[in-house]
């Protein structure tokens, strides 16, 4: 499969998580949502970033409780609860928002 | 995603009508060349795979007579029919146990009995040929290999055993499943299915320990590969990375920690389950197993211990000696290996553990049990272990507990719909509908007594049960990990008051 966009050709897999990782840019994650009939609006954002960042140090996406911990400490404890992650990515904030991240999907028993 | 209805919640479960073909365009990912190859099978379809196909099969019944009498001494009862969860979801006749195995059976008969290579049609023997493969492909991806038909059948015919072998003939031309055959790759170079590197498992574990400290006040440690541990414990990775997998993984640390038990965690194998089982794959499944021993004899432990984990936990007590041992390194005081559940039991039985179950008085809990464990194993050293244990352990937590109908648990208990290499979102659908019975039992009794909370023992049963349960009108976190309750329980010394 392949995801077309400003003139040029992204390769991903079938679910449409990209399949080099170099080929992410923030307006191929909105092009992503939007195709999922979603806009990614700032809380998405603080999301995306921190998935991001945590999987350019670990060469993985972060566990649930730690990305809900993160999420709580940057804004506030409401918010750190996997109630409030599957409300901004109703498939899952795991799967979902590593796609628009550029990440590869979690594989396993998740 | 492809468009379906989920079934309807009945008062009472019904035999539904059969519905010809309602599954037939159901079929998972197929394995990239490179998920093939780095498992030691041809990365596409191989020239005359017709014939290797057939030599395959060969070569299987004459290895394992299990599956030739399997085979062999089906007689139509018809018994097997209503008791595939499949089948009840979908109402497809070619998920019925029998109409499965005679995908395989027909082959079977063509090539290696006297009266199929005579008389083909008379004893309805197929050709291996492209329609019968892609009829594999689809149907041998709809079996969860949970067993229960062979609890019906008065032969004792596993299909689980005839699926198994159908995915190894299907890796063995070239054409696997991607979900299991991307997860062994990763669990034989990372070490766990998920792929996660040790600093990163390092890092987790840290903040799970200022999780508990901060909720407790007591430091309760997870070691990660501490060498002169007494125990190993070897968990599903999801207990690392998933809810309410690591609300388990927060107990079973308690436990040990309360009971004193000196304990490490393995990044070398940092995997309990063991996914070479799906693809009924002797090789592969070695490799995996393989992992934990080194890893036992590296760290120099005493004991190996597993977490909760359904088909790891099969694989661990009915082949770990035979794929790795021996295990004469271990003491020879404890089970080579141990179960989680069990450990908990026995502390519970000595009263090592000051338990108070009224921290779960939020919740009625009933208990799924897992296929692997009620009909794969058993637990403790006495029969029916499998189903006490696990039992005692939640209701030494607890205050109040139900049991579903007595048809949908023990050994006649129903696949959560996601086991056997099918937790996949490209199978979703074939996910919720097989739920169905599972979500019959459990709506039974939130209805008749009051139950909130599914426990469960695997980590398949928990990712499956929270993506299905919204389907059927639950809410994802029902579902809760047998040592989550554990934890809310455990009284640790020194602990704050809540």
């Amino acid at each position: 499969m392949a995801l077309e966009h400003g003139g040029k050709t992204y390769e991903t897999d079938e679910e449409g998580y990209l399949v080099n990782l170099s080929d992410w840019s923030e307006d191929l994650a909105n092009e992503m949502a939007k195709a999922d009939g979603a806009a990614l609006g700032e809380n998405h954002w603080e999301v995306i970033n921190f998935l991001r960042d945590y999987y350019e140090e670990y060469q993985i996406a972060p566990a649930v409780r730690v990305l809900t911990k993160a999420v709580g400490k940057k804004l506030g404890k409401d918010k750190g609860t996997s109630k409030y992650l599957y409300e901004l990515f109703p498939y899952g904030p795991a799967k979902q928002a590593c796609k628009y991240a550029g990440l590869p999907k979690p594989t396993g028993c998740v | 995603m492809a468009d379906f209805e989920t079934p309807t919640l009945k008062p009472y479960p019904v035999i539904p009508a059969i519905e010809i073909g309602s599954m037939a365009h159901s079929q998972p990912f197929v394995a990239k060349e490179d998920h093939q190859q780095k498992l030691g099978f041809p990365g596409e379809l191989v020239d005359d795979w017709e014939n290797v196909a057939v030599k395959k099969l060969g070569e299987l019944v004459d290895k394992s007579r299990a599956l030739r009498v399997f085979l062999d001494s089906c007689v139509k009862c018809g018994a097997c029919t209503d008791k595939c969860h499949y089948y009840l979801g979908t109402s497809d006749p070619k998920n019925m146990p029998v109409a499965r195995q005679d995908l395989l059976r027909s082959v079977y008969r063509r090539y290696y009995t006297l009266a199929g290579k005579y008389f083909p049609s008379l004893v309805g023997a197929r050709d291996m040929d492209k329609s019968v493969l892609d009829e594999w492909y689809s149907y041998f991806h709809q079996c969860s290999q949970c067993r229960r038909c062979s609890v019906y059948c008065p032969y004792g015919i596993d299909t689980a055993e005839v699926s198994m072998a159908a995915r190894e003939i299907m890796d063995t031309v070239g054409v696997g499943q991607k979900y299991c055959n991307e997860i062994i790759g990763k669990a034989q170079t990372i070490g766990n299915n998920l792929g996660l590197p040790e600093p990163a498992l390092a890092d987790t574990l840290e903040g799970l320990e200022e999780d508990i400290e901060e909720e407790t006040g007591v430091v309760v440690r997870m070691p990660l590969d501490e060498e002169g541990a007494d125990i190993l414990l070897v968990t599903p990775s999801a207990d690392f990375f998933a809810e309410p997998h690591v609300d388990g993984l927060i107990g079973y640390a308690k436990v040990f920690h309360q009971a004193g038990l000196s304990w490490t965690l393995s990044s070398y194998a940092s995997e309990a389950a063991n996914f070479g089982m799906f693809i009924g794959s002797y090789d592969n499944m070695q490799k995996l197993a393989l992992r934990i021993r080194e890893a036992a004899l590296e760290l120099g432990v005493k004991r190996i211990v597993f977490g909760e984990c359904g088909h790891a936990w099969r694989v661990a007590y009915n082949f770990l000696n035979t794929l790795a041992g021996p295990f004469d390194f271990l003491d020879p005081d404890y089970p080579v290996p141990q179960h989680i559940c069990e450990v908990t039991y026995d502390l519970l039985q000595r009263g090592a553990l000051k338990m108070d179950p009224s921290a779960n008085d939020d919740m009625v809990v009933t208990f799924h049990d897992s296929c692997n464990i009620a009909r794969g194993s058993r637990m403790g050293d006495f029969e029916g272990g499998q189903l006490v244990i696990p039992r005692a352990v939640i209701k030494a937590s607890c205050n109040h507990f139900v049991d579903m109908p007595a048809d949908a648990i023990g050994e006649g208990t129903f696949c959560c719909g996601g086991g056997g290499g099918l937790l996949t979102d490209d199978l979703v659908e074939l996910r919720v509908k097989g739920a169905l019975p599972r979500m019959e039992a459990l709506h039974e009794v939130t209805e008749h007594h009051g139950v909130t909370h599914l426990a469960a023992i695997c980590a398949i049963c928990k990712s499956q049960f929270s993506k299905i349960l919204p389907y059927y009108g639950f809410e994802m976190d029902q579902v809760v990990s047998i040592h989550q309750l554990v934890s809310n329980a455990i009284q640790l010394d020194g602990q704050q008051a809540q």
